[in-house]
Formats: C-alpha cells, sequence, structure tokens
C-alpha cells in the first residue's frame, strides 16, 4: 500500500499549526488568562440570522462557545479563553469548513478598543514565537505587522470602496454582497486592518455605541486578505438581549430556518455580567497565514471530503 | 432541484429553458452575514458566460441534459471525437466545449457525451483516470517519507504535483474532479 501522499505533503503546515497553537497557549497563559472547555454539544446555540447548527440527538453542536464562555465570565471569571472545535452547517469553501476550530477569550473591564490592542498583542506574540519579525509573506505579499494596526469604520469603507452608503447598502440589502466583492478586496492589503462598527442588526450580541445609535461596538480584523475574527463590546443588558434574539428568530423563521430555543439560563446570568468584551477567532485561518496556504484544507489533516 | 449550498463547479443548471455549466464558483460568507454563492455561468448551447451571486433560498432545476456512453477516439483540428460503441455513431465537440475535461482524455476513454436534444454539448468524465507519465525527474532516493513533491507531465500535457518516486513510463490515477495525483497504478 502506498502511503497517503496528499495527507504526507500537508506534514509542514500541520508542525506550523501545531507550534502556533501552543504559542497562543503560552500567550494567554502568561497573562492569567484561564484556559476553559465548555461543551460542544448544547441545548442551541445563540439565534442568529445566518449561522446554522448541526442538530445533534435533540440538542445541536456548538456554533462558538459564547453562550458558555460568557456565563463563566456572569460568574466571576474575568479572563479566560478556549480553543475548541465549532460547528457550522453548510459552510464550505476555500476558507470554510464545517468543523473548524475557534479561539475565543474574554475579558472583563474592557471595551472593543481595547481588544483591538490585545488582539494585536497575541498576533505579534506569536508570531515572534514562529520566528517572524516585522512581516509575514503570505501569498506572495508582505503583512506588515508593526503596531498599531489600522482602523477603518465599516461607514468610511462604504464610502470610500462602494458607490452606496452602509445605510443604503442594507436597506437594499446588499450589505454582504458590497462587503464581500467590493470592500474586502480593497482593504489590508498592506497590513492588516480592523472594520469597526457595524449596523446594530449585524452585531446580536454587541452592545449599541454610545455615541451613535446607529452601530454597534464590533470589529472584525482583516488580514492577508482574510476575515480572521470577531469580536464585540459585550451585550449586557438582558431584555435588550432578549429582544435582539428575537429579532434573529423571527428572520430564521420568515426564511424558513430552524428556529433555536431562547437561551434562557443565558439570558438568567447576563445581569451579573460584568463590562467586556470578548472575540472569537479563526484558528484554520490564522494557520493558514503562518503556513502560507491558500485553502483551508491545507492547514487541517482532513477535511470532510477526504474521510 | 438543487438548493444554493448545492451549487459547484462544474453543475449543469437550466437557466430559462437553457442548459448552463458552472464554470467557476467561489463561496464566501462575511462575518455574521448571510452565504454568497458566487457563480460564473457558461450556456452550453451559444458559450456566453455571465457572473452571479446566489444567496441560500435561491433554487435551481437541473439542466434537461440525456447522458450518453461513448468512447473517446481522437481529436482533430480542435474538435474531439467520441463514439457509441454499439452503433458506431460518433459526434464531436469542440475544444472550449470539452473544456478541462481534454487534460485526463486518454484513447478509447469511457466518458458521458450530454445531449441537448440532438445536439452533443459536454461531457462528463469518470471521477478516476489512469495515464502514463511521459515527463519527470528522475526519483532521488529518501525523499518519499518527507512529503516532498514534484512536478510531471501527463500523456495528455497536463501537468501536476506527485511524488518524488514516480518515474517516466508509469500510470497513475488522477481525481478528475481535483485534477490532483492519487496513487500509483500498478499493471
Amino acid at each position: 500500500m502506498e502511503a497517503d501522499w496528499r495527507l504526507a505533503t500537508k506534514r509542514n503546515a500541520l508542525q506550523i499549526r501545531a507550534a502556533m497553537i501552543r504559542a497562543i497557549r503560552r500567550f494567554f497563559t502568561d497573562r492569567a488568562y484561564l484556559e476553559v472547555e465548555t461543551p460542544s454539544r448544547i441545548p442551541g446555540p445563540a439565534p442568529e440570522a445566518h449561522i446554522d447548527a448541526i442538530p445533534s440527538d435533540g440538542w445541536y453542536l456548538h456554533t462558538s462557545p459564547e453562550l458558555c464562555m460568557k456565563r463563566l465570565l456572569a460568574a466571576g471569571y474575568p479572563r479566560i479563553f478556549q480553543i475548541t472545535r465549532c460547528f457550522r452547517g453548510k459552510e464550505r469553501g476555500s476558507r470554510h469548513i464545517p468543523e473548524f476550530t475557534l479561539l475565543e477569550w474574554y475579558e472583563s473591564g474592557i471595551d472593543y478598543i481595547r481588544m483591538m490592542e490585545v488582539c494585536e498583542e497575541m498576533i505579534v506574540s506569536v508570531a515572534h514565537d514562529l520566528g517572524h519579525e516585522g512581516n509575514i509573506t503570505y501569498q506572495g505579499r508582505q503583512i506588515a505587522i508593526d503596531r498599531p494596526w489600522e482602523k477603518i469604520s465599516v461607514m468610511e469603507a462604504f464610502r470610500r470602496w462602494s458607490g452606496v452608503s452602509m445605510e443604503e447598502a442594507l436597506e437594499r440589502d446588499r450589505f454582504d454582497e458590497i462587503m464581500v466583492g467590493e470592500i474586502e478586496p480593497r482593504i489590508g492589503t498592506k497590513g492588516p486592518v480592523f472594520l469597526y462598527d457595524y449596523p446594530v442588526a449585524l452585531g446580536a450580541l454587541a452592545r449599541v455605541k454610545k455615541t451613535d445609535a446607529s452601530v454597534a461596538e464590533r470589529f472584525e480584523l482583516y488580514m492577508g486578505g482574510l476575515e480572521l475574527a470577531n469580536a464585540f463590546s459585550e451585550l449586557t443588558d438582558a431584555a435588550e438581549q432578549r429582544a435582539r434574539f428575537e429579532e434573529e428568530l423571527k428572520s430564521r423563521r420568515a426564511s424558513g430556518r430552524a428556529a433555536y430555543p431562547m437561551p434562557e439560563k443565558f439570558l438568567a446570568a447576563l445581569p451579573a455580567m460584568p463590562e467586556s468584551s470578548g472575540i472569537a477567532l479563526g484558528v484554520d485561518r490564522l494557520a493558514m497565514i503562518f503556513a502560507d496556504r491558500e485553502s483551508i484544507d491545507d492547514v487541517v489533516a482532513f477535511t470532510p471530503e477526504e474521510l | 432541484m438543487f438548493n444554493a449550498s448545492d451549487l459547484r463547479k462544474n453543475l449543469k443548471i437550466q437557466i430559462d429553458g437553457d442548459p448552463y455549466v458552472i464554470v467557476d464558483f467561489t463561496f464566501s460568507k462575511p462575518g455574521k452575514g448571510q452565504s454568497l454563492y458566487r457563480c460564473k455561468l457558461k450556456n452550453m448551447i451559444n458559450g456566453n458566460q455571465f457572473e452571479r451571486t446566489y444567496r441560500s433560498g435561491d433554487t435551481f432545476a437541473p439542466a434537461n441534459l440525456r447522458e450518453k456512453k461513448m468512447q473517446y477516439l481522437y481529436a482533430e483540428d480542435r474538435n474531439y471525437c467520441f463514439m457509441e460503441a454499439e452503433t458506431y455513431e460518433q459526434v464531436y465537440l469542440t475544444e472550449d466545449q470539452v473544456g478541462d475535461a481534454k487534460n485526463f482524455l486518454s484513447d478509447n476513454l469511457d466518458v458521458e457525451i450530454l445531449f441537448f436534444g440532438e445536439k452533443p454539448l459536454g461531457i462528463t468524465l469518470p471521477n478516476f483516470v489512469d495515464l502514463t507519465v511521459t515527463v519527470a525527474e528522475p526519483w532521488a532516493k529518501g525523499d518519499s517519507v518527507t512529503g516532498k513533491s514534484k512536478p510531471i507531465v501527463v500523456e495528455t500535457d497536463y501537468a501536476l504535483q506527485a511524488p518524488p518516486f514516480i518515474e517516466e513510463g508509469e500510470k497513475i490515477r488522477i481525481d478528475t474532479r481535483t485534477g490532483e495525483y492519487l496513487t500509483r497504478v500498478k499493471e
């Protein structure tokens, strides 16, 4: 029997991936974050319009560890992180795989602006551990990782690169299309970029900005053309959170998708949750950057098609 | 009927009565946003192409095509000749209609020819084909375990990556859906 050559060609990428995950753990444990493990199988994920959970014996496989981690936050664990497999149905492409690895971390007492700095510190620290200084080459392009990284508001990004304003794009239901087709290809060509202040409707678990009620305190990190991480100043108002979930569920029902159960225990814990910020980062995509691979298939040992 | 999540490269669907093939496909999903299925579609009758982004909820009818098992005979002046083994009926496809499949056509290969009415329009390949290696650097022993690869060329002039131990004259199996090397074939 001939050795599986395609699997063997992944060795270098898998080695970089493993070293990267070790470096991530080191960063957080050095800074006194507690590593936690929460269940993969839960009664229901956070209700969000466009994220499809995979059913599992009456419950669901988690699409992110967010709800459980916030319950820990509310119970008095102020700095926590987790590296875990998550599952999202029907997501498959060169940057998507239905079973993928998320890094999430939460910190009380900070907002999304401070979270941008933590995010920079973490990625720069990991890059140094992996032997990168100043620049990372990804798919033939240089990514300059010197801090601080560029920050562009979503509204400004629409103004700069799209023919229509953010409000107009939302109204015409073209926000996602313009984001993917016009904006994403043009941002962060030289270095990482934080895109921030998303429309409230696109951040179901994010706090509304005090100075502008039309946007939520949410950011996304882009690096090397990849959308790498999503973060919020966390919404801590239980009544508002319930109303937002109801909106999301309404939208799910309207499009004929499974309506998840309202996460009552999470909502009950929310009033005790301190002001905080949390972030979810795609570990596979970060591995794509450090291993300089074009497809997510190249940084996981097995894709579903290979099983 | 197909759903948007069924869309992929080479899928054939019907639009306004005409058969179309998806020649390029990208799945994207901006954070917290909806799934977008960007397709480049080619009209299988007149060759016209257009790009369109579909969303979940969109549905598609399969292209109304008839498949007939035929054998590949030869290519001449950028036309590809196929024959039905029992009736000796022969049809021709243009290079454009054959598309990337030309990389995998070896003499007498059994394929499915797609007909729209009486008109041959396209081809469906078997998932795996065996082809002879025509160009490969000699093997430097000891390379095989490290997961290295080297460029090779097969009899159809198709170039791909293969393990270092593959040598000229050998037969290899290729997955026609990905165009990638699978294994060495011992005869």
